[in-house]
C-alpha cells in the first residue's frame, strides 16, 4: 500500500474539519470503550490472564524459530504446504502463484491486515485476478476503493447514509432500486451478492489471529461467518500470517482468546471462532483440497529482542485506537498507512521507515491509555519515544524546535544562568506587556518565588 | 523531617501561588519544607522530544539536588512521574547514578498523594464555595496512581461540592510541546474536555498538573466560559480567592 504518512499534518487537519468523518467517529468512539469496560468488570482475572499471555508471548518469541518450525512440521503432516515469505514482494508473488497453479479468476478474501500491510489485493488485480471482500465492513471499503481505517472495524469511518450510498451506487448492476434503509437491509444485501461469490471463487484467502505449533492450526475469528465460507468453500484455502502470531499450543491459544476479543468489540468470545487444520480429509464432507500457508516476516525478526521487541507481542484488538484521543479526533486514514492509532504509530516506521513517517511517533501526548488497556502489556507511550530518540539522533527534527529545546537544555542545566535568564525574560514581558494582566502578574509572582526560596534555604 | 519541594518549571514561570499553596499546606502537616534553589526542570521536554543526553543530565541535577532531604514532592503528577518512573529507567545503566535514582524514585510523591498516602493529613480547615470538577490528568493517573487522594481532601474543603465530568480520565490535549507541534488535534482534545467540564455543571476546574490547567484555561478563556481553574493545591491551601488561572489578573 501506497504511504502517505509523510503528509500525517495535513491529513489530520482535513479529517478533523471532515464533518461525516467526525460524525462516524463520533458515533462509533464511545461505543467499544463502553463494552471493552463491562467486558473488563465481568472478567475479575483480567490482569492475571494479562499476565499469562505475556509470558506465553515472550516464551514463544524467544523461541520462535523452534515454534514456526513445529508449526510447519504439523502443516505437512495435516496434509498442507507452508510457504515462507521475507518480503511483500515474496508474499504476494507466492500467493499470486498458488492463485494462477488453481486457475483462479477470483478470489474470495476473509479481512486480513498484513494481506494489506503487503498490498495482496494491488498484486492479484496486477494478475488479472480479481479479490472479493467478504468481512462486511471491507466489502464496503472495497466499493469505496479506500483501505481500511481500523484494523478490527475497517469501515468504522463511514456513517450509515454514505454506505447506502455507495450501496445503490454498485448494487444496481445486482438489480437494487431500493434505497436501504436499515443495517439488516444493507447487511442483507451484501449477503444476497457475497454468497454468489463464495461459490464462484476457486481461492479463499484468510488472515490468522493465531498460529498453533501443536497442532498446525490457524486460528480466526470473525463476527460474520464470513471467514468459514472463504476458507472452506473453494479448492485452495490461503492462509496469510504474519510470523509473530504463533503459540505452542491449543492452550496458549486460549489465554489469548479470552484477551482478544473483550479487548477488541467486548464480547466474551467473537461469534465465529474457526480452527483450520489442513485440507479436506477423506472422512470430511467438505472443506478445500490445499491448503497454504503463507508466513510473512517483513522486518520482524529484526525487531526481535531489539528496543521494539514488545510489539511482537502485539495480537491486534485495537484496543489502543479505540481508546487514543489522537486517534478517535482524526481516524484511521490521516495516518497514512496500513495501521493507524498507537500500534500503528510504533509498527508504520518499522516498516515503512521513519523517515517516511516522522510525524506518527510525535503527534501524541503520550497520555499512556493505550498502555493501559492492551491486553498484552506493551508500553506503547515508551516505544513512541525511542522512536522520538531515533528522530533526534538522525537530526531528523525540524530546525527551530531542535534549536529551541537545545537553548532551553543549555540553560536548563545551569541553574544559575536559568534563573538569571527567566528573570530577566519575565522583566522584559513585564515590560513588553504593559496592561496585560498575567505576564505583569507572573514577574512579581515569579520575585515572591524567589524570596521564598531565599528564605528557606539561606545557601541560595 | 524535611520534605524538599520540587516547584516545577511551569508554576515557577507562571503559577507561582502553586508553590507557596503547597509549601503553606505541607507546613500545616509540620513538615520542614525546603526549596532548594538549584531546581530548573525535571526534563520531561527533552525527554519527550528525543534528546536523551540533555534528559540524563537534568536527571542528575535533581538526583544531586534532592537526594539529601527525607522526600521529594512535586505539585504534577507529570514531573513525579519523571522523576519516580522514568529517572530510574534513564539512569539504570549510569554506576554512580542508578541506584541514586532509584532511591530517589521511592521517596518522590505527587503533593496529595503525599498527603493523604504518606502524611494522613487530611484535616483541612479552609473554605471554597463553588462547584469542583476535577480532571485526572495521564500521569498523575497512569504514572502515579492519582485518583482518590485530591478527591479525598477536596471533600474535606469546606462549602465545596464534587461535581464528576464524563471521561475525565481522558487527555486534555496538552502532552507538553504535543499541543504545540499539533495544535489542531490538541484543540479538538481540548474542546471535548472543555465540552465534559461544561456538561458536568461545575463552575470551578481543579487538577494537579498545571500543564493540563494552563491548556484548559487557554481554551476556556478563548471561549468566554464562566468556569474557574485552580490547581489542587490552591483550593487546599485556601488560597483561592484571587484571579484562576487564565483570569485577568492585573490591577
Amino acid at each position: 500500500m501506497k504511504s502517505s504518512s509523510l503528509t500525517f499534518r495535513a491529513n489530520a487537519e482535513h479529517a478533523l474539519l471532515d464533518t461525516q468523518l467526525q460524525r462516524a467517529l463520533d458515533k462509533a468512539g464511545s461505543g467499544f470503550i463502553e463494552r471493552r469496560r463491562a467486558a473488563m468488570d465481568a472478567l475479575p482475572v483480567f490482569e492475571q490472564l494479562r499476565h499469562t499471555a505475556r509470558e506465553v508471548k515472550e516464551h514463544t518469541l524467544s523461541l520462535l524459530d523452534e515454534y514456526l518450525l513445529q508449526f510447519e512440521r504439523q502443516v505437512i503432516s495435516n496434509g498442507g504446504q507452508v510457504h515462507w515469505a521475507s518480503t511483500p514482494k515474496q508474499a504476494t508473488d507466492i500467493i499470486v502463484g498458488l492463485c494462477h497453479e488453481a486457475n483462479a479468476r477470483k478470489v474470495t478474501k476473509g479481512k486480513t491486515m498484513v494481506g494489506e500491510e503487503v498490498g495482496l489485493n494491488e498484486a492479484l488485480q496486477a494478475a488479472g485476478i480479481s479479490p472479493v471482500e467478504t468481512d462486511l465492513g471491507e466489502y464496503i471499503i472495497q466499493l469505496a476503493d479506500e483501505p481500511p481505517s481500523h484494523i478490527i472495524a475497517p469501515a468504522i469511518h463511514k456513517t450509515r447514509e454514505q454506505i447506502t450510498a455507495l450501496f445503490r451506487q454498485h448494487h444496481a448492476r445486482y438489480g437494487l432500486s431500493q434505497p436501504l434503509e436499515t443495517v439488516p437491509a444493507i447487511v442483507n444485501e451484501a449477503r444476497q451478492v457475497l454468497r454468489e461469490e463464495f461459490i464462484q471463487a476457486e481461492v479463499g484467502i484468510t488472515g490468522a489471529n493465531l498460529l498453533i505449533a501443536e497442532t498446525g492450526s490457524t486460528v480466526l475469528v470473525t463476527n460474520e461467518g464470513n471467514g468459514d465460507l472463504t476458507a472452506s468453500l473453494p479448492r485452495v484455502h490461503i492462509v496469510i500470517a504474519s510470523i509473530e502470531k504463533i503459540v505452542p499450543t491449543l492452550e496458549d491459544a486460549t489465554v489469548i482468546l479470552r484477551l482478544l476479543a473483550r479487548s477488541a468489540t467486548g464480547q466474551e468470545i467473537t461469534s465465529y471462532t474457526s480452527f483450520f487444520t489442513g485440507p479436506k480429509r477423506q472422512t470430511d464432507l467438505d472443506g478445500p483440497d490445499q491448503f497454504h500457508v503463507v508466513l510473512v516476516d517483513n522486518g520482524r525478526t529484526n525487531m526481535l529482542g531489539n528496543e521494539f521487541h514488545p510489539m511482537l507481542r502485539c495480537i491486534h484488538c485495537g484496543a489502543c485506537l479505540n481508546h487514543c484521543p489522537v486517534y478517535s479526533a482524526i481516524g484511521g486514514h490521516a495516518y497514512g498507512w496500513v495501521y493507524p492509532g498507537p500500534m500503528g504509530s510504533v509498527l508504520t516506521p518499522l516498516m515503512i521507515g521513519l523517515k517516511q513517517a516522522p510525524d506518527l511517533p510525535q503527534a501524541s501526548s503520550l497520555c499512556g491509555r493505550c498502555a493501559e488497556v492492551c491486553p498484552m502489556s506493551i508500553p506503547l507511550p515508551d516505544l513512541l519515544r525511542q522512536h522520538r530518540f531515533q528522530l533526534a539522533d538522525n537530526g531528523a527534527v525540524k530546525l527551530k524546535p531542535r534549536l529551541a529545546l537545545a537553548a532551553w537544555g543549555f540553560l536548563a542545566t545551569r541553574p544559575r544562568l536559568y534563573h538569571w535568564v527567566m528573570n530577566m525574560m519575565t522583566r522584559v514581558l513585564h515590560w513588553a506587556s504593559r496592561g496585560r494582566g498575567r505576564l505583569q502578574k507572573m514577574d512579581l509572582c515569579r520575585w515572591k518565588l524567589r524570596s521564598v526560596c531565599r528564605w528557606l534555604d539561606p545557601k541560595s | 523531617m524535611q520534605v524538599a519541594l520540587f516547584a516545577t518549571c511551569l508554576v515557577d514561570l507562571l503559577r507561582p501561588t502553586v508553590g507557596f499553596a503547597a509549601i503553606k499546606i505541607l507546613e500545616q502537616a509540620d513538615c520542614e519544607v525546603v526549596v532548594p534553589p538549584t531546581q530548573t526542570c525535571c526534563g520531561q521536554p527533552a525527554y519527550n522530544n528525543g534528546d536523551r543526553q540533555t534528559a540524563i543530565r537534568l536527571a542528575k541535577q535533581v538526583v544531586d539536588t534532592f537526594y539529601r532531604y527525607d522526600y521529594i514532592v512535586v505539585p504534577s503528577g507529570s514531573c513525579g512521574g519523571m522523576i519516580k518512573i522514568h529517572y530510574p529507567e534513564l539512569l539504570k545503566d549510569d554506576p554512580d547514578y542508578a541506584s541514586k535514582a532509584a532511591d530517589l524514585a521511592a521517596r518522590c510523591y505527587e503533593l496529595t498523594s503525599f498527603l493523604v498516602d504518606v502524611l494522613k493529613h487530611e484535616s483541612l480547615d479552609v473554605t471554597f464555595k463553588g462547584q469542583i470538577t476535577y480532571h485526572d490528568s495521564c500521569s498523575s493517573l497512569r504514572e502515579m496512581g492519582i485518583k482518590y487522594q485530591p478527591r479525598r481532601l477536596l471533600a474535606k474543603v469546606n462549602g465545596c461540592q464534587l461535581k464528576e465530568m464524563a471521561d475525565t480520565e481522558s487527555c486534555c490535549g496538552f502532552g507538553g510541546t504535543f499541543c504545540v507541534k499539533y495544535s489542531a488535534i490538541s484543540t479538538r482534545m481540548v474542546d471535548d474536555k472543555v465540552n465534559n467540564i461544561k456538561a458536568s455543571g461545575a463552575d470551578t476546574l481543579v487538577a494537579a498538573d498545571l500543564g493540563c490547567l494552563l491548556n484548559i484555561a487557554g481554551r476556556i478563556k478563548r471561549l468566554g466560559l464562566p468556569i474557574r481553574i485552580f490547581h489542587v493545591a490552591e483550593v487546599l491551601a485556601g488560597m483561592a480567592q484571587g484571579p484562576g488561572i487564565g483570569e485577568d489578573e492585573s490591577r
